[in-house]
């Protein structure tokens, strides 16, 4: 019996303990700035897909695929270049449909940008040919070895859906992209070509610099709390987040917005964050105006049944 | 059908099929004027509700299978395919893979509904084990369902689950290699599990009709559970159940469009959008949460069970955990016979209530033990969620079924009903179906 005690006392006190995970591997609290795309009646801002689409084109594509989206996706309905109507006084064709994003001048034009393999043609040879509508977005490394090698061994995931494929998806990419540090925490012993982020979910606790660790390997917690930014420690007192292979990729200024828009790291994150989320769910926009028809539909629908319901039971009894 | 067919061909095209295969009076007898008890609540909505899932499912499956490519190669970029470029692809998928959640969703209120007003009882115990054979059938086919789309989830909760019957002694290998068709989970995996998760839903379907059968034989069981004695006690189910059915079917539609169009992903994993990669172990397999409790008692069997003071094994942990995974619901197979009580309702119970309300509880603290790490303290609180599962249904029910002395009941349904609209009409609280009203604040 004193024994079952103990035990369950064992786990209280372990549930009322902040996390059950083991130490170093928490990440920092993501950051949640607003996206005009949020909440049940929230869009896609065009103009901010259309700055995130240069950033993934002048940054982030250098290492990071696209495989699932091809050029047309740019140009259909919620999309970045998606046309209402043709521009006038661009020469084009009276019959020429710019909402169709096959005929878009936009979509035409960043295709043929790219020189694209085709064939084989009559004489069994591949040639090149410059970019359709149709084509999918060209990936910077002909396979998955191909990025490894130069990426020291790790793969720049495609960004297709990466906005899906993570916990709190936009959160967390805005969070990694904004949250690199201008200057190391101490107390950490970074390889060369790794990188710290307190937002990657990692493990710091093997790359505690020599001095933070006593004779038999142990992390010095207290020391680690007195001379490491509190911005940086878990509640426990471990350091959060973990290394990976990618450099901070954005800097104020590194790609030319044509429209006003403040060139900073902030920004570039916040846009190319809700380009990321359309690309991995593009019909979004659609799929919320067909849910208020349908919610309001089927509120209209219940409210007739009850009537009809509480009409034919009313004798009943 | 248990009652007199009152039907009467009106016309003379409904004569004429009467006299040769008398499908109209089927229908009739059944699903117009069957007498059904007059003060069924709106947790009987739920067999109409299951209904309707199924045949959403069936038909979101069969056109979300025309633009599917079951091979391991293209499964992924199939589905972002039907996503992305399919007219409604999106909507298909997201009613689809929603669908199986509202489906459990639907079909544990169903089952803690039977267990309540005690449906299982005679003369009720094929119907309920009809019903139990249709929640494995379910199980499977919203695994294999889960599968499919061979995102990194898909493919190691395959791995995980599948593994498990290795721990059968014997026949535990070859039924394994038989299943996925190799050694590991694979390409063949893949299409057999395809094939068989389009054929599931036909059986289900076949089930349900029998199910239904034996439900209309005997009739519904109803909150008091005393069986009806007159025509005061019923109404016809057409249009006085049509109609309450109706509505509570359209109440849940609106928490399932609600999923599909506000959040299709919030009950999902994410790491199911990464492909699935045979050489990368996600951080933490989780099944879906449907089958978290489930999953919860498999993993609470850490310890071999063996003779004591010796070093023989009987049953390892795995093999353990596995038994205990498919005990949990094969129980429930001879649950008519383990509750020996002649009354059904636990409104009469209350007891066993109070034993049934921790139950429930348990069930969902499982549910949330099954989505967190294997450390403790989760271990140990797991072991004690399947304990009591276990004893509730070994121990505390059929213990209580003899020991406890049932409240007074009504005489008929009829009286029952009059005594609880008194009573609503003078402003006492009402013990209605174990959900006791909310006071007003």
């Amino acid at each position: 019996m004193n024994k079952f005690i103990s035990t369950v006392a064992t786990v209280i006190v372990a549930l009322s303990g902040a996390s059950a995970l083991g130490a170093g591997g928490e990440t920092k609290p993501l950051k949640h700035p607003h996206w005009h795309h949020e909440g049940i009646f929230g869009k896609y801002d065009q103009n901010q897909l259309q700055r995130g689409y240069q950033v993934y084109r002048e940054v982030c594509a250098a290492c990071h695929s696209m495989e699932l989206v091809a050029f047309r996706h740019l140009g259909e309905k919620g999309g970045p270049y998606h046309l209402e109507k043709c521009p006038k006084d661009v020469g084009l064709p009276a019959s020429t449909n710019c909402s169709d994003p096959v005929q878009n001048p936009i979509i035409k034009s960043l295709a043929s940008d790219f020189q694209i393999e085709d064939g084989p043609d009559d004489g069994g040879d591949m040639f090149m040919r410059p970019g359709l509508p149709s084509d999918y977005l060209p990936s910077p490394y002909a396979n998955k070895q191909q990025a490894q090698a130069a990426n020291g061994g790790a793969y720049p995931p495609d960004m297709s859906l990466l906005a899906k494929a993570r916990h709190h998806g936009p959160q967390y990419i805005y969070s990694l992209l904004t949250g690199y540090p201008d200057e190391l925490p101490v107390a950490l012993d970074v390889p060369a070509a790794q990188y710290y982020n307190p937002y990657y979910p990692g493990d710091t606790s093997s790359v505690i610099a020599d001095a933070y660790l006593d004779e038999e390997g142990h992390i010095l917690k207290d020391k680690i709390k007195q001379d490491v930014d509190p911005a940086y420690l878990t509640g426990k007192g471990y350091i959060y987040g973990g290394l990976f292979k990618m450099a901070n990729p954005l800097s104020d200024g590194i790609v030319t917005y044509e429209d006003g828009s403040a060139e900073t790291v902030e920004q570039y994150a916040l846009d190319v964050t809700a380009f990321l989320t359309w690309a991995s769910e593009p019909k979004m926009n659609q799929r919320k105006a067909m849910g208020h028809f349908v919610i309001l539909y089927l509120l209209i629908f219940a409210g007739i049944v009850y009537a009809s319901y509480k009409q034919i039971w009313r004798n009943v009894h | 059908m248990a009652h007199e067919s009152t039907y009467i061909p009106g016309t003379a095209v409904e004569r004429w099929i009467d006299r040769r295969m008398p499908i109209v009076r089927l229908a009739y007898d059944s699903f117009g004027d069957f007498p059904t008890p007059k003060n069924l609540n709106y947790w009987y909505t739920f067999g109409g509700i299951l209904a309707i899932c199924l045949m959403v499912q069936i038909v979101t499956g069969v056109v979300l299978a025309m633009h599917y490519v079951g091979d391991a190669d293209k499964a992924f970029s199939s589905v972002e395919h039907i996503m992305r470029d399919v007219n409604y692809g999106w909507l298909l998928r997201y009613v689809h893979m929603n669908g199986a959640s509202m489906f459990f969703l639907a079909v544990y209120l169903h089952i803690a509904r039977g267990l309540y007003y005690g449906s299982y009882k005679e003369p009720r115990e094929i119907l309920w084990m009809l019903g139990v054979v249709i929640f494995l059938l379910m199980m499977a086919t919203a695994f294999m369902g889960y599968v499919l789309p061979w995102g990194q989830m898909s493919f190691w909760g395959a791995t995980v689950i599948s593994g498990l019957i290795t721990a059968v002694p014997v026949v535990g290998e070859p039924i394994h290699k038989l299943l996925l068709g190799g050694y590991t989970v694979g390409d063949p995996t893949l299409t057999r599990f395809f094939a068989l998760h389009y054929l599931m839903p036909f059986l289900i379907a076949g089930l349900v009709i029998l199910h239904i059968w034996a439900l209309h034989v005997p009739g519904n069981n109803n909150p008091t559970g005393i069986e009806p004695q007159s025509k005061k006690d019923t109404v016809p189910f057409h249009p006085y159940y049509t109609v309450k059915d109706g509505f509570a079917i359209i109440v849940f539609l609106i928490l399932f469009a609600l999923f599909v169009f506000f959040m299709p992903n919030a009950l999902g994993h994410p790491d199911n959008y990464i492909p699935a990669d045979p050489l990368v172990t996600p951080a933490h397999i989780v099944p879906e949460w449907y089958f978290l409790p489930f999953y919860a008692m498999l993993r609470a069997i850490t310890f071999d069970i063996g003779i004591p003071f010796t070093d023989i094994v009987l049953i390892n942990s795995k093999l353990g955990g596995f038994l205990v995974m498919i005990g949990s619901i094969l129980i429930w197979f001879v649950l008519p016979w383990l509750d020996r009580s002649k009354v059904k309702s636990m409104r009469y119970r209350p007891v066993l209530r109070l034993w049934f309300f921790i139950l429930v509880a348990d069930f969902i603290f499982l549910g949330w033990l099954g989505g967190q790490l294997a450390e403790q303290p989760y271990i140990f609180l797991s072991q004690m969620g399947t304990l009591y599962y276990f004893v509730f249904f070994l121990v505390i029910l059929p213990v209580m079924s003899v020991m406890e002395t049932p409240l007074e009941m009504p005489k008929s349904i009829s009286e029952d009903v009059l005594k609880s609209k008194k009573k609503s009409a003078s402003g006492e609280t009402q013990v209605t179906g174990g959900v006791a009203p909310a006071p007003a604040e």
